[in-house]
């Protein structure tokens, strides 16, 4: 059980919905965010590309958050996914400096947070709630070790690529392009 | 034209537009701990080779290294934003995390620098005692400063291990993170213990009331301070054959924002100008020792301050 | 990709002398119970769920308000059955609930008051509030006749008020969203099948295999459907071109962009039907089956070539050549999409007949992939006593355009000016659901019309711009707190959805219904309003419709099948268009019978003047109009617009990413605040672009207050179509002013 997020950008128009979809499901405070939005424009008028990507953490399977927390506050769960003891965070910032995608931030109440791939969610059996409620339907969500599921299939047949991989995290939100 | 920006929503306190999770209290910290560690280092060292008596001012700084610490301490704990779970540290060790490190290491460290002190307290602060008479109120410090006494020499051991490792930790507490391609340099670990180093040697100047003492902590010093503009050197050769990224890093110290920060201050006046001085110095000529001596503790100040800084302006290019 | 088991990393706990406490052997220092309540106070509630559609626009998704045990909104999730969402909100649908948490809410009924020589507005109870309009509309009633009184509305509360008004005796009705929006598209449609576009659109865009977008920027305007099946349409491989000025997001989803010169769509949509008919493109079976008039067209667009074109549009003949041939290729399943916000330069009505007429040639209309025939079921009407005869209405106040079908708000603007010559003269509004002052061209005459009115009652969730002019100031509701009317809209197949109160309404805020009732109890017209509770009104509906309260609270969206037909043409199937002809009418009698061209020109509209931008607006998918700019959650993702401008004219006028500049346009209007500049190279160099609905100026709004510009208050120019009186808001033209000119009138 290996899970992971591919993201289609040819199809992500931007409008944030994940972003919102999070704050209200995970109950993220005004101000913060546990993914967002990014734009990239390339080249001159009219010979131009855009790249939107919803991003957040990547939950990577070499993750220096984990490494460097020196508490055991940041820990792998089952599936790969990097989740915080909001109990065991004593907030002194290790993680937040070790992550190249700047993926978490410190909670107003202290801890440190950030995306949890919904996993209150996948264990009763939803995706997570940007997945679930993006209009373009341009994030998918599953298994990576089950050659069959979704993911595995988008990621074989398309072309992807994943944000940073120099910084040798082995991020697991795939980005196709 | 290549543009990049938020589409949505990223304004989080402390992290957009920059990294500004770290500040000055870290930076203190860090040099604080570098501070104490050079002088338990030459403390020990010098005890263990048995010239203590020879050197005074050694005694003398013993003072510092326990109030460092403790500052050091409470501004690391002033900076967490969950200070309530302090505790949680001391629930386990994490070989990988270079905080997890620090953590034990100045559990140690501190209680033991306090003993050090404790052990010179009555021989070298005679004036304290007469004023405090703490050796009168409290019978049993008397049968506790024996058993120190006694066991200085393991005190001494341990203090060598130990303070190299707080030294060369407060580099590599930055160092460890690769996000942040300005620390993210295995030079960092040395350059920062020699830079300990360097302050403490200085603080012992400082201290100091005898030539001759003085003198060899000025050759000390020099030493020091060459090795260290030569890991500086060594440092920035490196961002320059980088990656873009380090390119970039190092953009922020040559040639952007941190330059005059990082020239002006750290390498000519926290390093070039009291190595001059202190070769004048050592070719006899009369120059007021405390002025290096302070160049370089300032120095050693700024530098922790412009690479926590600068260091979390540095990010990957997706 | 190979995916190796990859090992979990645990790095176990060194035993550090049992260092490794267990959490009760230190329970003095053990976790803070608050803060662990807070980490997973939303995950271990039980939350309950309440059916709604959405009010954050226009397009009404069915969704489920989520609450808590303390009865507290959680979130807001898309109904699955809902075809108009398929279980998919928007994310302003998603951030509804900040309409309802917004702080900054109308609490309170307000009455305008002079106190020390000062108005202000002093809090009043409902009771108060309420006999003072029910005064004024007797007043009016008696003094000029209840034509006086117009209402001037958008969205739910609209048809609440609507009734009120008709019984009243005023059909002097009005909504932005015609005249200052999709009025020409329903026009020019309306001409040439005979038949409106209407909402949502009736586009098979998940089957097209060619969708052309002319400034329409699906993606960024979230039309719910319209997003999801361009989306489904890119998954199918669809050839997707799209003629925008501006690179926006659909132009980047695009295989072909056409970086069109701002004004000239029309030569580019006339040279297409060169191409189409010149080469024998066109749909000859369907032209020669539904169409009449081919022959005129045919000789009328003879001489627009696509060399003719590319000196007006800067678009290649070899594009224009190559989208026409695409567009053939996948016909019938092409659609040239109407677009929405269509009043551009005041030839709006013509362009969007242009579209049509394309549509034509191509056969897209009543096939799959292109226009499907849409149905809707109609509700009962909850029995009232007939409406009476108003003497003279929204109608005769836009006599002047013979195609208009709606009530035309800039024309009830201009009707409101006291002028002698002026047999309408209007006395008093009612504006709910709309912020005039954000929403219509020509502020100033907005302004001069407000300010004289006898009397101006606002109805609006929010204290919008528009509430500080009101006499009147009524706080309604949010959508989560109420009963409306029940939704039904077109589209594949008819729906019904319904709207449930999640929570009690918050402070002193009331719903429309109520609002309607309680005036038209006192004002002696209690019949139109037999009931004590809408709920009873909805309950007798659903009950007619075969279904119930009941089942529909469970279930929030009750799907019907088709009674009207198949979705498409059979082949070779006889069909009766809604045109005078029957027929899709290429060449219009009916444009030609009053002196209009009965087939689309292009004209000449004027270019910026050196120095000045022409002034380009759009939508961000974050946001409504200026509605939700103050909405907590959305504002947390769009905060304030920027100013996009090309590098070019930043380097001229040595711009920077994020300097604050002001606007000045063609009639020397300032913009009140200071927009960002962002340097991008997705606009053109004679242009600039900004988000709409951002400016606002009311400090009472505390997060959206001076946050960015208005376009609105930038567009001081019009051009109107004669059709229908569309106002074309594009022709407005602005200089960058990079030192603040309201630095010297400052006190």
């Amino acid at each position: 059980m290996r899970y992971a997020m591919v993201i289609d950008t040819l199809k992500c128009v931007g409008c944030s919905d994940c972003v919102v979809a999070c704050q209200t499901e995970n109950n993220v405070p005004h101000g913060y965010c546990r993914d967002w939005v990014t734009e990239a424009v390339s080249g001159s008028y009219p010979n131009l590309e855009l790249e939107l990507r919803s991003e957040r953490c990547n939950h990577c399977a070499n993750p220096p958050c984990v490494r460097c927390c020196p508490t055991g506050a940041s820990h792998v769960i089952e599936g790969g996914i990097v989740l915080v003891t909001a109990d065991q965070c004593i907030g002194c910032g290790a993680c937040i400096e070790s992550c190249p995608y700047d993926a978490r931030y410190q909670h107003p109440d202290g801890y440190v947070d950030k995306c949890t791939f919904c996993h209150h969610r996948l264990e009763k059996g939803q995706l997570p709630a940007c997945v679930s409620v993006c209009p373009t339907k341009c994030m998918y969500f599953g298994d990576l070790d089950d050659p069959n599921s979704e993911i595995s299939q988008l990621l074989k047949n398309r072309k992807y690529k994943t944000l940073s991989p120099e910084a040798g995290t082995d991020p697991h939100v795939f980005y196709l392009i | 034209m290549q543009e990049e920006l938020f589409t949505s929503g990223r304004n989080i306190p402390n992290i957009d537009p920059s990294l500004q999770i770290w500040h000055w209290p870290i930076s203190l910290y860090l040099f604080l701990g570098g501070l104490a560690a050079g002088i338990l280092f030459f403390a020990a060292l010098f005890y263990l080779m048995g010239k203590e008596k020879q050197y005074p001012a050694l005694k003398k700084a013993a003072v510092i290294p326990p109030i460092a610490l403790s500052v050091g301490l409470l501004a690391l704990v002033y900076d967490l934003t969950h200070p309530l779970f302090t505790w949680q540290l001391y629930t386990t060790f994490r070989i990988e995390s270079p905080m997890s490190w620090g953590a034990w290491v100045l559990l140690i460290t501190t209680p033991l620098s306090f003993l050090w002190l404790f052990s010179f307290y009555r021989s070298t602060f005679p004036k304290w005692e007469s004023k405090l008479k703490l050796f009168k109120k409290f019978k049993f410090l008397e049968k506790f400063e024996k058993f120190l006494i006694t066991n200085r020499t393991y005190m001494a051991y341990a203090l060598i291990p130990l303070s190299i490792i707080l030294g060369v930790y407060t580099g590599i507490l930055l160092s460890a993170f690769n996000a942040r391609p300005l620390w993210n340099n295995a030079i960092l670990g040395p350059l920062f213990l020699t830079s300990g180093l360097s302050t403490g040697a200085a603080a012992i100047i400082l201290l100091s009331r005898n030539r001759e003492e003085r003198h060899l902590f000025s050759k000390i010093d020099l030493g020091l301070i060459i090795v260290e503009i030569a890991l500086i050197i060594h440092m920035i050769m490196g961002y320059y054959a980088g990656s873009q990224v380090q390119l970039e890093a190092m953009d922020l110290l040559v040639g952007g924002e941190f330059t005059l920060m990082f020239f002006g201050f750290v390498i000519l006046l926290g390093l070039l100008v009291p190595a001059i001085l202190e070769v004048i110095e050592l070719l006899g000529f009369k120059v007021p020792v405390a002025v290096p001596a302070a160049l370089v503790i300032i120095g050693g100040l700024l530098f922790r301050f412009i690479m926590v800084e600068a260091g979390q302006l540095t990010r990957y290019l997706y | 990709m190979v995916t190796s088991r990859r090992k979990f990393i645990k790095i176990s706990a060194l035993g550090v002398g049992g260092i490794t406490l267990s959490a009760s052997a230190v329970n003095l220092l053990a976790s803070n119970p608050l803060l662990d309540a807070a980490a997973k106070k939303n995950l271990a509630k039980k939350l309950s769920r309440t059916a709604t559609y959405c009010e954050v626009c226009f397009w009404k998704c069915a969704a489920w308000a989520y609450t808590d045990e303390e009865g507290d909104i959680k979130k807001v999730i898309g109904n699955d059955d809902d075809p108009h969402c398929n279980g998919r909100l928007c994310p302003r649908g998603t951030g509804g609930l900040g309409m309802y948490s917004d702080e900054d809410r109308l609490k309170t009924p307000l009455i305008r008051t002079t106190i020390n020589g000062e108005e202000t507005y002093r809090e009043a109870s409902w009771e108060e509030a309420l006999d003072l309009i029910a005064e004024k509309f007797t007043e009016i009633k008696q003094k000029y006749g209840p034509e006086s009184f117009a209402l001037l509305k958008h969205g739910s509360p609209g048809s609440h008020l609507e009734h009120l008004f008709k019984a009243y005796g005023s059909d002097t009705i009005a909504e932005p969203a015609y005249a200052q929006c999709r009025g020409p598209r329903e026009t020019g449609f309306g001409l040439t099948f005979g038949s409106w576009v209407g909402s949502p659109e009736p586009t098979d865009i998940r089957d097209t295999k060619c969708l052309v977008l002319i400034g329409s920027h699906i993606g960024e305007n979230m039309h719910n459907t319209q997003v999801q099946e361009m989306s489904d349409a890119i998954d199918n491989g669809a050839t997707i071109i799209t003629v925008d000025p501006r690179f926006s997001t659909a132009a980047s989803k695009s295989s072909h962009w056409l970086p069109i010169k701002p004004a000239t769509d029309i030569a580019l949509l006339l040279s297409w039907m060169h191409v189409l008919i010149e080469e024998e493109l066109y749909n000859k079976k369907y032209v020669e089956k539904y169409a009449i008039g081919f022959d005129e067209l045919k000789a009328h667009v003879k001489p627009f070539t696509p060399e003719w074109a590319y000196g007006i549009t800067t678009i290649k003949p070899e594009s224009i050549r190559e989208t026409a041939r695409l567009m053939a290729a996948a016909a019938p399943a092409t659609i040239i999409h109407p677009g929405r916000h269509v009043t551009w330069y005041g030839d709006d009505s013509q362009r969007e007949r242009a579209i049509a007429i394309l549509n034509g040639l191509l056969g897209s209309w009543g096939n799959r992939g292109g226009f499907y025939f849409k149905e809707k079921i109609s509700i009962p009407k909850y029995p009232h006593p007939a409406y009476p005869e108003p003497k003279w209405g929204w109608h005769e106040i836009g006599e002047q355009y013979p195609f208009a079908e709606m009530g035309n708000t800039s024309e009830v603007v201009k009707a409101t000016i006291p002028n002698e010559d002026n047999p309408y003269p209007i006395k008093a509004w009612m504006i709910a659901g709309t912020n005039l002052i954000n929403t219509l061209p020509q502020r100033e005459q907005t302004l001069e019309a407000i300010n004289a009115l006898e009397f101006l009652v606002v109805v609006d969730t929010m204290p919008m711009e528009i509430t500080g002019y009101a006499d009147v100031v009524l706080p309604e509701c949010t959508y989560l707190e109420r009963y409306d009317g029940i939704r039904s809209a077109t589209n594949r197949h008819p729906s019904i959805a319904v709207r449930i109160p999640a929570v009690k309404p918050k402070y002193n805020s009331k719903p429309a219904w109520w609002i309607s009732k309680q005036i038209g109890d006192r004002i002696g017209l209690g019949d139109y309003f037999n009931y004590n509770d809408f709920e009873e009104v909805i309950e007798w509906q659903l009950n007619k419709m075969g279904t119930s309260l009941d089942e529909m609270k469970k279930i929030g969206v009750k799907n019907f099948e088709r009674t009207s037909g198949p979705l498409f043409l059979e082949e070779g199937q006889d069909y009766e268009f809604g045109t005078p002809s029957g027929k899709i009418e290429f060449y219009s009698q009916q444009l030609a019978d009053l002196g209009f061209d009965p087939m689309p020109v292009y004209t000449h509209h004027p270019q910026p003047p050196q120095g000045f931008y022409r002034l380009n607006y759009g939508r961000s998918p974050m946001h409504t109009f200026s509605r939700t700019i103050n909405n907590p959650y959305l504002s947390d993702l769009k905060s304030e617009n920027t100013l996009w401008v090309n590098p070019k004219v930043a380097r001229i006028l040595d711009l920077k990413k994020d300097q604050p500049v002001w606007l000045k346009n063609q009639d020397g209007i300032l913009s009140a605040f200071p927009i960002k500049v962002r340097v991008t190279e997705r606009i053109r160099w004679d242009s600039v672009y900004m988000y709409h609905g951002f400016g606002h100026n009311n400090k009472k709004l505390t997060r959206a207050f001076g946050k960015g510009a208005s376009d609105a208050e930038l567009i001081s120019k019009i051009v109107v179509d004669p059709l229908m009186g569309g106002t074309g808001l594009r022709g407005n033209f602005v200089s960058i002013l990079t030192e603040d000119p309201h630095k010297n009138t400052k006190v």
